[in-house]
């Protein structure tokens, strides 16, 4: 990688980012295909197969066709808001990608504050989440988006402690130290503390990505899509992808925070194959989650968040603290 | 409360008469004027406390006729109540402050037959689009009637 | 009316919802005009009549021998216990005896489509609140896949899936052919064992529970007075099946439990459901082990419109379906059509509930409660 270190940083950065991306929107196209194939098999039934062997084409055909399709547009929508609302929503949710390395030097920018910057920005999403459903003129989909505001604002405060743990286990924000601090052992090994706080990093995670039993905003019994029900075409791709790419954003986080992240057998350049293995998994672990269970109604979900998932978070932070304190011998 | 004794009892109403047979349903013929008085005796001191159905039929030249049909569930009895509206008459007292679920059943006698329910909360169509013309229901009304738009 | 408007925040903050016609929860074509304060539902207007085809004219115009197949029609789900209340109500005017074995096979196919219907029932509810998308549609696939077993054992018996043309006036059309009853044994075995399954999944699930209990009560007063009848009335407290209480075809020799729940609540009309299948599988069990031989018509063959004739009277023949209590009243007037069909739907009854549990719940609890009211319009629209 000689070659590489010594072209400037800018362009370094591009290059980065631009293989990142590519590779990024490749793996979520064919996520998209795991969660249905996946989803298929707990209902006993076969999933995407005719498109492709076994279906593996499926992504390229529901690509192709929602290229073709018609841009709707409302006539009473609020057009520059509307047609924004996919772009901004879909930023943030690629931009948490940024700072998570792949493997000990390979990421696009590794920054002190890896975990604050990633939680910042993903909850930048809302102000998408709610453009699109304002911009929509349409009641469903804003009432559905003030659910979506309601929801993520409260779970964001339990997902930070949650995530936290990790933090300050390793003693440090920076996302390639909190995977090197895991080199002895998983977080998530760590007796108790490391269990409940997966435990609540998945909980949390699930509700602030509006998923099944949290995803009320999308309900499509009653809301009939939600904030999403006027976009057609490639902005409806754009928001799909946008959702995705947050879902396997968060999976990342957690195979990193709490699963060693590019620790594993066998040689060093194994370790994004098995980092991306075990996002998978967190990904599938939510996933059997969403195919599991009815939803709940907004109001009892937000009152699980501040009546169950904060107090409880804040605890286990604290709980972190004195253990951290009590094992650390007093030099 | 038997149903020996609800018939007993009935009998003794103003303006009903029972039938003789059958013995079940009880059969119980009310005078226009006394339907309402009928309906709130059946549930008060019968017991019939459930309500199954409310429905007209066309005698054509004799007019309409409206058959209610309640329940007493705990004493197993059947009480069937019919008032004959008369020829040419289309105007009932409604029985919605006696029993709640006569409000969509007396719609749609409205609806079907054109019975104008007095007292009733809220008198519309329930089954048929609010511009229909006619009652369908009614013997007078063929069957191949024809009513733009629809066929 | 569009829902495309420009929203008005001045004053108070009511808006005007339309569930509309077309909806994913409307279990067939329903329109409910809710006016919201927030989440919360202040008014209902039940809009229904989408699905009328006047049952009620056509069987003035159709023979005794032509109308049980269109009877079907009225709670399709459940065509069986259709069909069978206007031939019951024909054969009660005519004094029609109906053969031993004729009764039992309508108890085993009334039975049988009770089993169909609430698996439907289950399968549609726990969609409409878990999502399409989501764990409600795993349950529904579930549920259809064990609904698609009853319905082989339909097809092999009358030839069609959803709408028979099984019940005529004397009896039934078609006997049992060979190797059924084995079929239909094995089949009630794996739907008990499944709907052990159904309920370890749902029964102490939180979220369930949370959507579930206490939601959509529905008094034990205002049950009888609106004349809600099945599921929900025994959820509230009544005991009363027609089984029971007026037993028809033979029901008097079978031994099953009728469940009974005071809460009033969705819970409580769910576990009456699931005791039901259950009991169902019982008595199915019961047909099939003591099904005696004989004809299964005492006026087979039927073979021209004019053949069935009803002198004059009147008769109201009461079912217990899944839905409740399916009724047909019946004028006769001594011809081969009848001169007057009342087609007592449960559906139309238990919907005509609606408004009065509605008010005060909020915009998810509408979708709750209609789906454990469970109504189907083909009986609600007639």
């Amino acid at each position: 990688m000689s070659g590489f270190s010594s072209l400037p940083p800018a362009l370094q950065a591009t290059i980065m980012s631009a293989a990142v991306l590519g590779a990024l929107i490749g793996i979520l196209a064919y996520v998209t295909l795991l969660e249905r194939k996946f989803a298929a098999r707990l209902q006993s039934r076969i999933g995407p197969y005719r498109v492709g062997p076994h279906g593996l084409l499926q992504p390229i055909a529901d690509g192709v066709k929602l290229l073709l399709k018609e841009d709707l547009i409302p006539a009473s929508a609020d057009r520059p808001v509307f047609n924004l609302a996919p772009i901004v929503f879909l930023v943030p949710c690629l931009l948490i990608f940024a700072t998570i390395p792949f493997a000990p030097g390979i990421g696009v920018a590794d920054l002190n504050a890896g975990v604050l910057f990633f939680l910042a920005i993903s909850s930048l999403e809302i102000v998408g989440l709610f453009m699109a459903g304002w911009g929509s003129n349409n009641k469903y989909a804003l009432l559905s988006a003030m659910r979506a505001v309601n929801q993520i604002i409260s779970y964001d405060l339990p997902f930070l402690f949650s995530a936290l743990v990790p933090v300050m286990l390793a003693g440090s924000l920076r996302l390639s130290d909190i995977a090197a601090a895991q080199a002895g052992l998983w977080f998530i090994a760590y007796p108790v503390i490391g269990q409940l706080a997966f435990l609540a990093f998945v909980i949390t995670a699930v509700a602030a990505e509006n998923r099944a039993p949290f995803d009320i905003l999308e309900a499509e019994s009653e809301l009939v899509a939600g904030f999403r029900v006027e976009y057609s075409g490639m902005k409806f791709a754009i928001i799909q992808l946008a959702e995705y790419a947050h879902v396997l954003g968060t999976s990342f986080l957690g195979a990193l925070l709490f699963l060693g992240a590019w620790a594993g057998p066998g040689p060093a350049w194994l370790g994004p194959v098995w980092f991306l293995f075990k996002a998978l998994f967190v990904f599938l672990l939510l996933t059997w989650v969403r195919w599991s269970f009815v939803r709940i109604r907004v109001d009892q979900i937000l009152r699980v968040s501040w009546k169950l998932m904060l107090p409880a978070t804040l605890l286990l932070l604290f709980a972190t603290a004195a253990v951290i304190v009590w094992r650390t011998p007093h030099a | 409360m038997t149903p020996e004794r609800a018939r007993e009892l009935l009998a003794t109403v103003a303006g009903v008469t029972v039938a003789a047979t059958p013995p079940a349903p009880i059969v119980a013929q009310v005078l226009t004027e006394h339907w309402l008085d009928a309906a709130r005796y059946a549930k008060a001191t019968l017991g019939c406390t459930y309500f199954s159905f409310l429905t007209a039929i066309d005698w054509k030249a004799d007019g309409l006729e409206i058959v209610v049909w309640v329940d007493n569930l705990d004493a197993k009895l059947s009480v069937q109540l019919r008032t004959r509206l008369g020829a040419g008459q289309t105007t009932c007292a409604s029985i919605v402050p006696v029993y709640r679920g006569a409000n969509w059943m007396e719609r749609e006698c409205f609806d079907m037959f054109g019975v104008q329910f007095v007292g009733h909360p809220d008198p519309r169509r329930i089954l048929l689009a609010d511009d229909w013309q006619g009652h369908p229901l009614l013997k007078s009304y063929a069957v191949d009637t024809p009513h733009p738009p629809y066929r | 009316m569009p829902d495309v408007r420009a929203i008005d925040y001045a004053g108070s903050e009511r808006l005007t919802m339309n569930m509309g016609p077309q909806h994913p929860s409307a279990h067939g074509v329903f329109r409910a005009i809710l006016t919201l304060e927030g989440e919360t539902v202040v008014g209902v207007d039940a809009v229904i009549g989408y699905l009328h085809r006047c049952h009620e004219k056509l069987a003035e115009n159709l023979a005794y021998v032509q109308y049980p197949t269109i009877a079907s029609k009225t709670d399709y789900v459940a065509a069986m216990s259709s069909e069978l209340a206007y031939v019951m109500a024909a054969e009660q005017i005519a004094k029609v005896e109906v053969p031993k074995r004729a009764q039992y096979l309508r108890v085993l196919v009334g039975e049988l489509q009770r089993i169909a219907s609430h698996c439907l029932w289950l399968g549609t509810w726990c969609m409409d609140m878990g999502g399409a998308l989501g764990g409600g549609a795993t349950i529904f696939l579930y549920c259809i896949r064990e609904r698609e077993l009853v319905l082989d054992l339909f097809e092999a018996l009358v030839g069609a899936r959803l709408l028979y043309g099984f019940h005529q006036v004397g009896g039934v059309r078609y006997d049992l052919p060979e190797g059924w009853t084995d079929l239909c044994r094995r089949t009630i075995d794996l739907i008990d064992s499944r709907v052990d399954e159904y309920e370890h999944m749902l029964a102490d699930n939180p979220f369930f529970d949370m959507r579930t209990k206490g939601v959509g009560v529905i008094s034990r007063e205002l049950a009888q007075d609106v004349g809600i009848s099945g599921p929900l009335l025994r959820g509230s407290g009544v005991d009363f099946d027609l089984r029971r209480a007026y037993p028809y075809s033979s029901y008097e020799d079978f031994e099953f439990r009728v469940p009974v729940e005071t809460a009033g609540d969705c819970y409580a009309r769910y576990h009456v459901r699931m005791v039901e299948f259950r009991q169902s599988a019982r008595i199915v069990r019961q047909v099939l082990d003591g099904l005696p031989e004989g004809p299964i018509s005492s006026r087979p063959g039927v073979k021209s419109l004019a053949q069935v004739k009803v002198p004059k009277g009147e008769a109201y023949a009461r079912v217990e379906g899944p839905r409740g209590e399916v009724g047909c009243y019946l004028v006769a007037d001594g011809s081969n059509k009848p001169y007057r069909m009342k087609w007592r739907g449960a559906s139309f009854s238990n919907l005509s509930v609606l408004p009065h549990i509605l008010v005060g719940a909020s915009v998810a609890d509408v979708v709750a409660i209609m789906g454990s009211v469970d109504p189907v319009f083909g009986e609600v629209d007639r």
